[in-house]
C-alpha cells in the first residue's frame, strides 16, 4: 500500500505539486491521471523517494519514507520517467545487475531472472547488448529489472509511452497479472483509455493538485456525465477556472 | 560495513564490465593515457638534444666586412672553425631584417692602430633578442678574446714582462652540479607527464560513470535501488581509480624502458630506470585516488558527456602549473611544499630523477596531504551525489 498524505513540492517560484494526498490499495490498480505537466512526475518521484517533499509524508506498507528510505525502496518496484538501460551489457546482465544491487541471494538471481524474462516473453533479446533496442524491448528489460526483488508495490511513470498496440496491450494484461498477484500497482498516465480500461481507482491531478479521485463510477456521477472522458475534461476545466 | 562494501563492490564489477567492453575506455587506459607522457617526452628530448650538438659542432658562419685589414686574424677565426662569408653593403639593416645573423666589421684603420700598438676596434653585428643566435655570438666573443690575449701576451713578453702581470685574478670555474641534477633540469616536464598518464587512464570512465549515466537517463532508475549513494560513489570512484592505476603502471614501465634509449651522455645524468618506477609507484597511488574524485567533481557538475569532457581536457592543465614553476623559479623545496597536492610529488619525482632519496618525512607528507584532501573531496563528491538535481536527467 502506498500512501501520499499532503505533499507539497515547489522549485522555486514554481509549486509543481501542492497537498497531493491519495492512497493506492494493494490488490488495486490506481491510476494517476492528468495532462502533461501536471505534477505527475514529480508525486511519484518523491513516492520513491528520489525526491523529498517539502511538506507531507510518504508511506510504503506503512513505512515513512522520510526516516527509512532504504526500506521504502526495498519494497517498491519502480519504472521511472528515465528508462536508460546500460547498452553494453544484455538484457540479463542489465536485469542482474539490479538483483544484485537489490540484495537478491546469489543462488536466486539466476531462477528469478529467468522467470522475469518468460513472464516478458524476452527470451529473444535476453543475451543481446541493449544498444539498438526498440522503445518496447527496452520498457520490458526495464521493468524486468524493476521487478527483479519481487515487490509488493510497483510504480510506472507513463508505462505505456513510446509503445506500439501491440506491446501497450501486453503490458495492459501484464499490469493486470501484477494485480491479481495481490500488489498495489500505481501508474501514471496522460491518455484516458488506458485508465478506463485498467484502473480500479483514479486519481485526477492538475496544476499540481488532485481535483478529483474514486473509482471510474463515482468521477462519472461527480461530473454528471456519462462518459469518463467527458467527466475527466470536465474536472479539469473546473479546476482551472477555480485557478483563475 | 556490509551494506555499504557489498553494494560497492557490485557498482565496481558492473562497471569494470562495462568498460573492458568500451573501446574508448581501453584505448585510453592501457595505450593513449601511459604512452604518450613517454613518447612525447622521448620525441621531445631527442630533438633538444640533436638541435644542441648540431650547433656545437656545425661551424659558425659568419659575415666579414673589411677581411683584408686583419689577415691573421681571418686566418685564426678559419682555424677556430669560423665560414667566413662575403660582405654585406648595411650591416644594420641586414641584421634587423633578420638576411644575416652576425656580422663582423673590421674598420680600415685596423691596420694601423694594430701597428702602432694602440687597441684596434672590430665591432659586432647582432640582434640579442634573437635567443637562437646568442650562442654564435658567445662563439665569436670567444674566439676574438682568445686571439686578443695571445697578441696581448706576446707583446708584453717581447717587451721582457711575464704575462702573468696581466691576470691578477685567475678564475677557475668548480662546478659542483652532479652530472645528476643539471640533467634534471630538462626532466622538470617529466613529473608532469607521468601525472598525466593517471589523468587519462579513468577519464573517460569518469565521464561515463557519472555525466554519461545522467546523460543516458540510466542515474534515476539506479538511485531507486535500495543502497546508499556513498556505495554507488565508492563502487564508481574503485573502477575509476583501477583503470587510472593500470595506466600509470604501464607508463611507468614504459618510462622505465625510454630511460634505455636516452641520448647516451643524458643516461649518466639522469635515474630514470626501474629503481625510479618502483620509487614513484607508491607516491602515484594517493594522486590516482585524488585525480579520481577531482574527475567525478567536475563531472557531476557537467550537464552532458561533451560538456564534461571539455571540463576534463581543460583539467588536464592543471599539473603542469607545479612544473612550469619549477622551471622558471626554480626555488629550493621547503618542507611544507611537499604537502602540496601535485607539487610535492612533482618535488619528489624530480628529486628521484635527480638520483638522490626522498625521505620518509617528505613522502609521508605528501601522501598523508593527498589523502586528506581526497576525503574532504569526498564528502562533497557524496553531497552532490545525494542531492535530487544529479539523479535527474536533463
Amino acid at each position: 500500500m502506498i500512501e501520499a498524505r499532503g505533499l507539497h513540492k515547489s522549485f522555486g517560484n514554481v509549486n509543481a505539486v501542492q497537498d497531493v494526498s491519495f492512497v493506492a490499495r494493494d490488490g488495486e490498480i490506481t491510476g494517476l491521471l492528468g495532462p502533461n505537466g501536471a505534477g505527475k512526475t514529480t508525486t511519484l518521484r518523491m513516492l520513491y523517494t528520489l525526491m523529498n517533499p517539502q511538506r507531507g509524508e510518504v508511506r510504503v506498507d506503512g513505512i515513512n519514507a522520510a526516516t527509512d528510505a532504504i526500506e521504502v525502496r526495498r519494497r517498491l518496484g519502480v519504472l521511472p520517467d528515465a528508462r536508460g538501460l546500460y547498452k553494453r551489457l544484455t538484457a540479463r546482465e542489465n536485469i542482474e545487475y539490479y538483483a544484485r544491487l537489490q540484495a537478491l541471494p546469489p543462488e536466486r538471481i539466476g531462477d528469478r531472472v529467468d522467470h522475469l524474462i518468460r513472464l516478458l516473453e524476452m527470451g529473444d533479446i535476453e543475451h543481446r547488448y541493449t544498444e539498438g533496442f526498440s522503445q518496447g524491448q527496452r520498457v520490458k528489460t526495464a521493468i524486468a529489472r524493476a521487478l527483479v526483488h519481487d515487490p509488493r508495490n510497483v510504480i510506472l511513470d507513463e508505462p505505456t509511452n513510446g509503445l506500439d498496440v501491440m506491446a501497450t496491450r501486453s503490458l495492459r494484461e501484464f499490469l493486470k497479472t501484477l494485480r491479481g498477484e495481490g500488489r498495489c500497482v500505481l501508474f501514471s498516465t496522460h491518455i484516458m483509455q488506458e485508465v478506463a480500461a485498467l484502473c480500479d481507482r483514479i486519481v485526477i491531478i492538475a496544476h499540481g493538485r488532485v481535483v478529483a479521485q474514486g473509482t471510474a463510477d463515482e468521477l462519472r456521477e461527480l461530473a454528471h456525465e456519462t462518459n469518463l472522458e467527458d467527466a475527466f475534461v470536465k474536472l479539469i476545466g473546473e479546476e482551472a477556472q477555480a485557478m483563475q | 560495513m556490509k551494506q555499504l562494501r557489498t553494494p560497492s563492490i557490485t557498482v565496481y564489477l558492473k562497471e569494470l564490465r562495462e568498460s573492458f567492453r568500451d573501446r574508448r575506455v581501453l584505448l585510453n587506459a592501457l595505450l593513449l593515457g601511459p604512452l604518450i607522457g613517454p613518447v612525447m617526452f622521448l620525441v621531445i628530448l631527442r630533438l633538444a638534444v640533436a638541435h644542441e650538438v648540431e650547433q656545437a659542432e656545425k661551424s659558425l658562419p659568419l659575415v666579414v666586412i673589411g677581411s683584408e685589414h686583419a689577415p691573421a686574424l681571418i686566418s685564426i677565426l678559419k682555424q677556430a672553425d669560423v665560414e667566413i662569408l662575403p660582405p654585406v653593403d648595411n650591416p644594420e639593416v641586414a641584421i634587423r631584417t633578420q638576411q644575416r645573423d652576425l656580422i663582423l666589421r673590421i674598420p680600415a684603420d685596423y691596420p694601423e692602430d694594430w701597428r702602432a700598438g694602440r687597441p684596434a676596434q672590430v665591432e659586432i653585428f647582432y640582434d640579442s633578442s634573437r635567443r637562437e643566435t646568442m650562442s654564435q655570438v658567445q662563439r665569436l666573443r670567444n674566439a676574438l678574446n682568445g686571439y686578443s690575449q695571445l697578441q696581448s701576451s706576446m707583446r708584453i713578453i717581447a717587451r721582457g714582462i711575464s704575462p702573468a702581470v696581466l691576470h691578477p685574478i685567475a678564475i677557475a670555474d668548480r662546478d659542483q652540479a652532479t652530472p645528476q641534477s643539471r640533467g634534471a633540469m630538462m626532466f622538470a616536464m617529466l613529473p608532469y607527464f607521468l601525472v598525466l598518464t593517471a589523468f587519462m587512464g579513468g577519464m573517460f570512465l569518469a565521464i561515463d560513470a557519472t555525466a554519461g549515466e545522467r546523460e543516458r537517463h540510466s542515474l534515476e532508475p539506479l538511485f531507486i535501488n535500495p543502497v546508499s549513494t556513498a556505495s554507488v560513489l565508492l563502487g564508481k570512484l574503485a573502477a575509476i581509480c583501477t583503470f587510472s592505476l593500470i595506466s600509470v603502471i604501464i607508463g611507468l614501465t614504459a618510462f622505465a624502458i625510454a630511460g634505455y634509449y636516452l641520448p647516451a651522455d643524458m643516461q649518466t645524468t639522469v635515474v630514470l630506470d626501474a629503481r625510479f618506477a618502483l620509487l614513484a609507484l607508491p607516491l602515484m597511488l594517493p594522486l590516482v585516488l585524488l585525480i579520481a574524485i577531482v574527475q567525478t567533481l567536475v563531472t557531476a557538475y557537467s550537464k552532458n558527456f561533451r560538456e564534461a569532457q571539455t571540463w576534463l581536457g581543460l583539467l588536464q592543465l592543471i599539473p603542469m602549473i607545479p612544473s612550469i614553476l619549477l622551471t622558471i623559479l626554480p626555488f629550493k623545496p621547503q618542507l611544507w611544499a611537499f604537502a602540496v597536492p601535485l607539487l610535492g610529488q612533482q618535488l619528489a619525482f624530480t628529486r628521484l630523477l635527480r638520483g638522490e632519496s626522498v625521505t620518509l618525512l617528505q613522502s609521508s607528507l605528501c601522501t598523508s596531504a593527498t589523502l586528506l584532501t581526497v576525503v574532504g573531496l569526498f564528502y562533497i563528491v557524496r553531497r552532490i551525489y545525494a542531492s535530487e538535481r544529479l539523479a535527474i536527467s536533463p
